[in-house]
């Protein structure tokens, strides 16, 4: 195997200067763009001398509230970068018909849209997810952080360390042509030889074990952290949806993670899996993927159901209606997700019982959906609905969403599947569910919690501007898509034959530029309500009368969340607090036990994008050097015994007094 | 959960005044690892059981196994388990020499068992019957070679936490971590009886 | 005021869409074959049975969202309103009652319309009699162009399928790199194509013209060029066809195929008039190369028990996916047919009481065979 390498080979594997690519005038203009406005940042960050501050108060911080804005804005980064793919996918099909080839050659656009597709499902909605659930699970159990904060930093850098490899793959080689789920023998050594699936396996392993790790981290702080009083059956439904989400990331990305190890085995070491010959099997592949990948389409939705549940109740000013069957529905969909995967490839050839009874268990999970649908519903019912950007963020899901099911009901009736299968109805399905569902209910969430996070609300001109864009944008840009699915066209084509087509694709495309604006007025909201925050500041802790424990303490919360740990009677436990007298503990405060920042989390996470750009251009010294160097790491951090300190007394109660003062000065 | 009575009166409490002590999430923690790391285990035995008689006109378990050699393996394993259980006893006892020792004799029983399995590989390969050879093959090397890698992995943190104790002594935070280990390394030996029952006696029996 | 806005939006759209949608070709929606007709259908009365609940949930949510605004203060306010046992009664007991109904009709639609399953009708009206033969063809998904063996004629194209109308296709369909997805929309649903397998479909034409006919799973470069046209026509039609390739074609051997299935985009029509002996059974097996081992050789060594320890040949011999490696491999100097032979008379590596039965020729009947059709492994 070495015996006629040369040193360059050697030391730099098989990255070499073609592996640059400066001969694509976009990808060139687009490095110069990202170079450019990295630098700027870089240089702002200096001048202001921001870096100790960052490193010390957000980098390295195990605080959860932090680490939950911090996955957040990378999920809006990578949507930009996501977004920016689809655009360019938009267009191309726009224009890519009688002859003409478009702009993008097979080579770009098979690298577009499998990167569109794994940005916007790991490094979109993954982060905001996991950021939501960090940010609001802790505050709305009355606990002061999770049950491993440290954990939880490394958890974040380790999925910052898997974007960072993907979009090292835009600057450095290239990303995968096989389509978001890779499927073999296309994405196997001998059909794909290049770096593409490298990249797309290694970015994927590495946000992988963070995702696992936080996952194990928000079901031990769900089930061992919640405040005294607050049993199960009394847990706010976000919190709820949080721990199935949760239940269900341990139950299935260890699958993806021995699932993509094995592909990596066929394409590092040849052994044969899902190749072809030898004995292989690609099937399993698809199999195995798919048990993790349906699972994970609802890892994303339940907790944007559990948004829109606090967003519904808060804005009507009513208790959610059947709290008990929205948890069982929850528990069901979670249950049921496992049994559905094989809809994803009816028409492999499985025999019609097994066709049958996929299909059947799919349908069946539109049944708890259903449910929940309508206790969204008759929770508006009977209410005084304040219309927020967060409740129509929520009213445009329940009109969108119940369109995206009809057609997901119908795609699990295998016959009907057998004609809308990879079909632009499919991609118009699920991308209705996706931005209908999980999008709409990450911009309810971001406008919902954003005072709580920062002290002022979000400018709500710019928040409905983005609403409506969006929601407009949507069916413009979706709606021809299913159109064009009943003419018969597929998905994943870059050029077209057919002239009659065009101007579904046109109108897709003015959907998009919608689209565009939205997500432009959504970044146009947060400066503007930067700018005016002392015009929308709200200094209560409470800007939307809201229900559960999360509004009881002050925005942004203090570092210990709560002085005194609150205790639960009821249901929308802060609304009964309020209801029946609370007042605010003014003194008696104690010292607070917390853990300290480390910036181990952030140090594994750069070795990680070194063993893993290693293992992909095949630097094998630097790819040992690096994992010994992961072990090293890991191991003198355990040496490090002394891992929390005391908030003093005093530092509590000045804290407190300050927002007693406040609270003074508002009423 | 906590033991906190909460008293329903006219006007009830909100909040506790005394500190808050959260059970401990760390044995919670590791079990749901533990169920994770099972689960990549579960696709490798699912695997197995797919390609594993994919013999591809290659070498079958009956060609290629010694028995004897994996008994005597799958004895080193069972016996560091039980050496493992006779350490967490001293532990609670808080005997630290003691303890030591029988942490020392299970890495020992640890190690011989990666030798043996390192010599059954190589023996293997020498053979022409490497992981490339065929699917049954592939699936053979990593199952084994998977669980090969947590015993090594737990053989460094075993001598790491070794370094620990004889440092810091059993103090809580070790005894908490040699807790943590004791359920890895027992979860190992589930997955080897596992690999030695569906990999090996029905390989070569079935 | 923004809720009229987005009712007068949504209205805009939709009857743009209906404007435009006039216009342009369904075909999912219009088929010309049955199979395709009836599976319309079901995408018919799904969609009916679901707007039973979804245009009632959709009028609600809209009619709540204006009835229960903050400024209607006429509108009854209950905050504790919360639980209504009826309510919840109904509100899981209706989508249970539609999924009732749909999960019947997918149990028995699913049996009815599986792709393996041979035709029992031409159309509602024409149940399929004796006299009817059906036309089989051997589909190959190639990079990335369509290769159809017709082997009731002895013929082959590239590109170009036709088919006479109301007579039975059986579809007999297989890859030769990586999953491609069979798909003529006007014809019968899709069906994935994988190397070493096969996968079946039935289907019938009832309509003469011609289709658009595609791959539709994403196989690499070419794949949006991996189009072709299928030509339904009547019998005498299809009859010229024939005789159209058997005079215009060239010969498909075991080298000119080779040579076909090295990847390529947008390929030209070509016709085959001669085609070897078992090339599709071949293709199928993955041993068109020389020296190769097919598929079925392999598997009936190791339901044999395996090769034993001195078969390190047989590991070149099935070598398959080699589109970047090196075009020579070693090769071994036993035929494979001897190999498998003086396997087969090494009864010890049979189990005791579980003797192979094989067919004439030696082989394993095709029902051992059927282990390598997804079928068999879900």
């Amino acid at each position: 195997m070495f015996g006629d390498i040369s040193l360059t080979q050697f030391i730099f594997g098989r990255l070499t200067w073609e592996a640059i690519p400066y001969h694509e005038p976009i990808l060139v203009v687009t490095f110069a763009v990202v170079a450019l406005g990295g630098l700027a940042i870089l240089g702002l960050i200096t001048k202001f001398k921001l870096w100790g501050y960052l490193w010390n108060e957000w980098f390295t911080s195990v605080d959860h509230k932090k680490i939950g804005i911090m996955y957040i804005i990378l999920a809006i980064i990578m949507l930009l970068r996501g977004f920016a793919d689809a655009i360019m996918m938009r267009i191309q099909q726009a224009i890519a018909f009688n002859g003409n080839e478009g702009y993008l050659n097979p080579h770009h656009y098979d690298q577009i849209f499998t990167a569109h597709g794994v940005i916007m499902i790991f490094f979109v909605a993954m982060p905001f997810v996991t950021g939501f659930m960090n940010y609001v699970v802790p505050l709305q159990i009355g606990a002061r952080d999770v049950s491993f904060p440290f954990l939880n930093n490394f958890s974040f850098w380790m999925t910052t360390a898997g974007a960072v490899i993907i979009m090292m793959s835009l600057f450095v080689g290239e990303f995968a042509r096989t389509g978001w789920l890779a499927y073999p023998p296309l994405s196997g050594a001998d059909y794909s030889p290049g770096v593409g699936v490298d990249y797309y396996i290694w970015g994927l392993q590495v946000a992988g074990v963070g995702t696992t790790l936080s996952g194990i981290n928000l079901i031990a702080t769900i089930v061992k952290m919640r405040a005294p009083g607050m049993t199960f059956m009394k847990m706010p439904i976000f919190t709820w949806t949080s721990l199935c989400t949760n239940i269900l990331i341990v139950a299935t990305f260890p699958i993806l993670t021995a699932t993509l190890a094995l592909l990596s085995l066929d394409r590092y070491v040849d052994t044969n899996f899902f190749t072809n010959d030898l004995g292989g099997n690609p099937m399993m592949y698809i199999n195995l993927i798919w048990i993790w990948g349906h699972p994970e389409v609802y890892i994303l939705v339940l907790p944007a159901f559990g948004i829109f549940s606090e967003v519904v109740a808060t804005f009507s000013g009513k208790r959610l209606f059947g709290y008990a069957s929205m948890v069982y529905a929850t528990c069901v969909i979670m249950i049921l997700s496992y049994l559905v995967w094989l809809h994803h490839f009816f028409t492999m050839g499985s025999g019609a019982s097994v066709n049958a009874f996929f299909g059947i268990t799919t349908m069946i999970i539109s049944i708890p959906t259903g449910a929940k649908m309508f206790n969204w519903l008759f929770t508006m019912y009977r209410g005084r609905i304040r219309y927020e950007v967060p409740m129509l963020w929520t009213i445009g899901f329940m009109v969108t969403f119940v369109i995206g099911g009809m057609t997901g009901v119908m795609l699990a009736i295998p016959p009907a599947d057998f004609v809308l299968h990879n079909s632009l109805f499919l991609i118009a399905h699920f991308h209705n569910v996706i931005i209908g569902g999980v999008l709409f209910g990450l911009m309810a969430g971001v406008v919902y919690w954003f005072p709580k996070a920062f002290g002022y609300k979000l400018d709500p001109f710019w928040g409905k501007m983005s609403f409506w864009f969006w929601q407009i944008g949507f069916f413009f840009a979706f709606m021809p898509l299913y159109v064009l699915g009943l003419m018969g066209v597929t998905r994943r084509v870059s050029q077209f034959e057919d002239p009659s087509l065009q101007i579904w694709f046109i109108i897709a495309a003015f959907g998009a530029a919608l689209i565009a604006i939205g997500i432009a007025s959504f970044i146009i909201q947060l400066v503007v309500s930067y700018l005016k925050r002392d015009q929308l500041r709200c200094d209560t802790g409470d800007p939307w009368n809201g229900r559960t424990l999360e509004w009881s303490t002050s925005s942004p919360p203090p570092d210990y969340n709560f002085a005194f740990t609150p205790v639960v009677h009821d249901h929308d436990s802060w609304y009964d607090m309020k209801n029946r007298g609370y007042e605010r503990p003014l003194e008696g405060f104690k010292p607070i036990h917390m853990p300290k920042n480390t910036g181990t989390g952030v140090i594994l996470s750069g070795i990680s994008i070194v063993l893993a750009f290693a293992l992909i251009w095949y630097i094998w010294w630097l790819a040992a050097v690096a994992f010994i160097a992961l072990i090293a790491v890991s191991i003198a951090h355990t040496f490090n015994y002394d891992r929390d300190f005391f908030i003093p007394a005093e530092t509590v109660t000045a804290t407190e007094d300050a927002r007693t003062k406040l609270l003074a000065e508002r009423t | 959960m906590s033991a906190t009575q909460v008293q329903e009166t006219e006007k009830p409490q909100f909040y506790l005044t005394e500190d808050h002590h959260p059970e401990n999430s760390t044995n919670l923690g590791f079990w749901l690892y533990l169920m994770s790391d099972c689960l990549i285990f579960a696709v490798l035995f699912a695997t197995h059981g797919v390609l594993g008689r994919n013999y591809a006109a290659g070498p079958s378990p009956a060609d290629l196994f010694d028995l004897n050699l994996v008994a005597i393996n799958t004895a080193l394993l069972l016996f560091s388990s039980i050496t493992y259980g006779f350490a967490m006893l001293q532990m609670e006892r808080g005997a630290k020499m003691e303890t030591l020792v029988w942490l020392g004799i299970t890495g020992l029983f640890g190690a011989a068992f990666l030798a043996v399995e390192i010599y059954e590989f190589h023996h293997l390969i020498a053979e022409g019957a490497g992981p490339t050879r065929s699917a049954f093959l592939s699936s053979f090397f990593t199952l084994v070679g998977t669980h090969g890698l947590h015993v090594t992995f737990g053989l460094i943190w075993l001598v790491t936490l070794m370094v620990q104790v004889s440092k810091r002594g059993l103090i809580p935070e070790n005894r908490r971590r040699l807790m943590c280990l004791s359920m890895f390394w027992h979860f190992l030996d589930v997955i080897w009886i596992g690999v030695f029952s569906f990999v090996y006696l029905l390989g070569v029996l079935g | 005021m923004p809720k009229q806005f987005s009712l007068a939006s949504r209205f805009t759209v939709f009857a743009l869409m209906l404007a435009t949608l006039s216009g342009c070709d369904l075909v999912v929606m219009s088929p010309s074959g049955d199979i395709a007709a009836q599976q319309r259908d079901l995408i018919v009365i799904s969609t009916i049975l679901m707007l039973v609940i979804i245009i009632p949930v959709i009028f609600l949510t809209l009619f709540f969202a204006w009835r229960y605004r903050q400024s209607n203060t006429a509108a009854k306010y209950d905050p504790e309103w919360h639980h209504s046992t009826g309510l919840e009664v109904v509100i899981w007991s209706a989508p249970l009652a539609i999924i009732i109904a749909l999960g019947a009709i997918t149990w028995v639609s699913t049996h009815k319309l599986d792709p393996y399953r041979p035709l029992d009708r031409i159309d509602a009206a024409r149940p399929v009699t004796e006299e009817m033969k059906p036309i089989t063809v051997e589909v190959v998904a190639l990079d990335w162009k369509w290769l159809f063996f017709y082997p009731d004629y002895g013929i082959a194209t590239v590109n170009e399928m036709a088919a006479p109308v109301d007579v039975p296709i059986n579809f007999k369909l297989t890859a030769s790199s990586v999953m491609n997805s069979f798909y003529i929309p006007a014809l019968a649903g899709m069906i994935y194509t994988m190397p070493g397998m096969e996968t079946k479909l039935h289907a019938v034409i009832n309509k003469p013209g011609e289709y658009d006919g595609l791959s539709s799973n994403f196989s690499g470069d070419g794949f949006s060029h991996m189009r072709f046209k299928f030509h339904g026509v009547d019998q005498a039609g299809f009859d010229a066809w024939v005789a159209r390739v058997k005079q215009n074609g060239t010969a498909l051997n075991r080298d000119a195929y080779l040579k076909l299935e090295k990847p390529s985009a947008k390929e030209p029509v070509r016709y085959f008039a001669t085609v070897d002996d078992g090339l599709y059974e071949a293709v199928l097996n993955m041993c068109v190369r020389e020296g190769q081992m097919c598929m079925k050789d392999m598997m009936h060594i190791d339901m044999m028990g395996g090769g034993g320890k001195d078969s390190h040949d047989n590991k070149e011999r099935l070598r398959h996916d080699d589109r970047f490696v090196s075009e020579a491999r070693p090769k071994s100097d036993i035929p494979v047919e001897q190999l498998v032979a003086s396997l087969e008379q090494d009864i010890c590596r049979t189990e005791p009481g579980e003797a192979l039965t094989l067919d004439a020729d030696g082989k394993l009947p095709a029902t051992e065979f059927m282990k390598y059709s997804p079928r068999a492994t879900q």
